[in-house]
């Protein structure tokens, strides 16, 4: 949101990058990646390249952490020391990773299926490795797949998506440098079967009027991201890998 | 040691008496290995390395440091491993623990000892140098994570372009040419049972095995070693390993991109 050295986010209707509006970056989605994971999936969401892994439901420990009615989720949202382009990062959770961590967990509360496995833990594990804008909802997005590769029985498939005001306009899935120059940033995950909203952040000034024009852009948004969600679930049966690993588009 | 490893080991045992190992390999095989280098763009130097179902991303970042006081006309190379918890159920979230700190200066020491890079090409101006930050990140874990680490390792540096400086500052995004790279360091681990003594174990060997020893060699000589677990090696263990190290090793670099 700063100012400083702003460029024009956007030019006859273009964001930088060319997209429009409504556009989101290109996204691609690759389910079972790894070994030991009981679920993995891969997401390239614009630049962002990003891991989700998933164990459980497995023995909750310590034990004083087990519900008797419930699976206890835990979360870990973190970026790899060499995923930005800046300087080197430090090791060890940012304040930043751990609020991540906590609402992205309190998202997936929401829909999986807790009560059928009490006193047992459900661990999701993001490991960003490469960052642009957005990994909150590429986190989101890959770890609901992640859940799905592991056969936790949950409501609904869940993604996220932002939305931002960039020269005024309201815009879908802000890359990196318009969330540091525009002016708003709101990203969201919906439950896409029922409508209802599961994780729900917002930084900088937006109108009534500008926050509903950003629910239908973000909602529109999500529908696709579904689409790809389930593919990539589907290719994991239809195309059976012999071998899981991790590929990476240059 | 649980009860379940005991079962591991008198099943390795048995196979290995027998000449044979679990999944049909030599005694003297890796398993499968494949390597990408240069995956990500954000990072100076990446790549990723598979040695059969273990999977270990390295990552290398440039900042500017000070020198250390009595080396003042040498950069800095800092090497850190972490076992992510995504890619085992034995590890943790948590600071780094014995095996990850292990894992890291067994690789460090490879690429220092051989002096795979030029500290001295860091020297940017007096109390001013270039620090490389070798990230490892275990990302699936099915044994031997040195020689897959040190692989990745190896592969980031040779695909790791140099960081353009002005000023004496980093400009990001903008490079000055390839990292410069004078070796090419592979190491090889093996485990020992009884008396059998074989290359690349994996997780279900490593957890049935007494010992471990890792040599990393240039193509004519030995630059790390370590040596693991309760177990012992014979002298002539070592020797034998080393024959076998160095002529691995012609593998190994192969693969190796540049």
């Amino acid at each position: 949101m700063s100012s400083a050295g702003k460029p024009a986010l956007l030019v006859d209707g273009k964001r930088l990058d060319g997209r429009g509006l409504e556009d989101l970056r290109e996204i691609k989605i690759v389910a079972r990646v790894l070994n030991d994971a009981d679920g993995s999936a891969y997401i390239e969401w614009g630049k962002n390249k990003i891991l989700a892994g998933v164990y459980g439901p497995s023995e909750c420990i310590p034990r004083h952490d087990q519900s008797l009615y419930r699976a206890v989720v835990r979360c870990r949202y973190n970026m790899a020391p060499f995923s930005g382009m800046e300087e080197h990062g430090k090791s060890g959770p940012s304040r930043r990773s751990k609020e991540l961590s906590k609402v992205i967990k309190e998202a997936f509360e929401n829909v999986i299926v807790l009560e059928n496995f009490p006193k047992t833990q459900i661990e999701i594990f993001v490991e960003v490795l490469q960052s642009d804008g957005g990994t909150r909802c590429a986190a989101v997005t890959a770890a609901a797949v992640a859940l799905a590769d592991a056969g936790i029985p949950m409501k609904d498939l869940i993604n996220a998506v932002a939305v931002c005001k960039i020269d005024g306009q309201m815009a879908v899935d802000p890359a990196k440098e318009e969330d540091n120059y525009g002016e708003s940033d709101m990203p969201i995950a919906f439950s896409p079967r029922t409508g209802e909203i599961l994780l729900f952040q917002m930084d900088g000034m937006l109108s009534k009027d500008e926050i509903e024009k950003g629910f239908a852009l973000a909602r529109k948004a999500s529908e696709k991201i579904r689409k790809l969600q389930v593919e990539a679930i589907k290719k994991v049966y239809e195309e059976p890998r012999e071998e899981r690993f991790l590929v990476i588009s240059k | 040691m649980d009860s379940l490893n005991e079962i591991k080991r008198d099943s390795l045992s048995a196979l290995l008496a027998a000449g044979k190992r679990a999944d049909g390999r030599g005694m003297l095989d890796y398993r499968k290995i494949a390597i990408q280098p240069a995956p990500l763009q954000n990072a100076e130097g990446s790549a990723i390395a598979a040695i059969g179902k273990s999977q270990v991303m390295a990552g290398i970042k440039f900042d500017i440091a000070e020198p250390f006081a009595d080396r003042p006309n040498e950069g800095v190379l800092s090497t850190s491993a972490d076992l992510l918890p995504l890619a085992s159920h034995l590890f943790e979230s948590g600071p780094p623990g014995d095996d990850s700190i292990e894992l890291a200066r067994v690789v460090d020491r490879g690429i220092r000892s051989a002096n795979v890079v030029d500290l001295e090409s860091f020297f940017i101006e007096d109390g001013k140098v270039l620090a490389l930050y070798l990230d490892i990140y275990v990302l699936d874990h099915d044994g031997n994570l040195i020689d897959c680490s040190a692989l990745a390792s190896m592969a980031a540096l040779l695909s790791a372009r140099m960081p353009k400086i002005e000023g004496g500052k980093i400009i990001r995004g903008e490079f000055s040419g390839k990292l410069k790279v004078n070796e090419k360091v592979v190491s090889c681990t093996f485990g020992k049972l009884g008396e059998k003594v074989f290359l690349d174990p994996s997780l279900d060997e490593e957890k049935g095995m007494d010992a471990r020893l890792t040599l990393s060699t240039t193509p004519s000589h030995l630059c790390a070693a370590q040596k693991g677990g309760w177990g012992t090696f014979l002298e002539k263990d070592i020797l034998d390993a080393f024959d076998i190290a160095l002529q691995k090793g012609k593998e190994l670099r192969a693969l190796l991109p540049g």
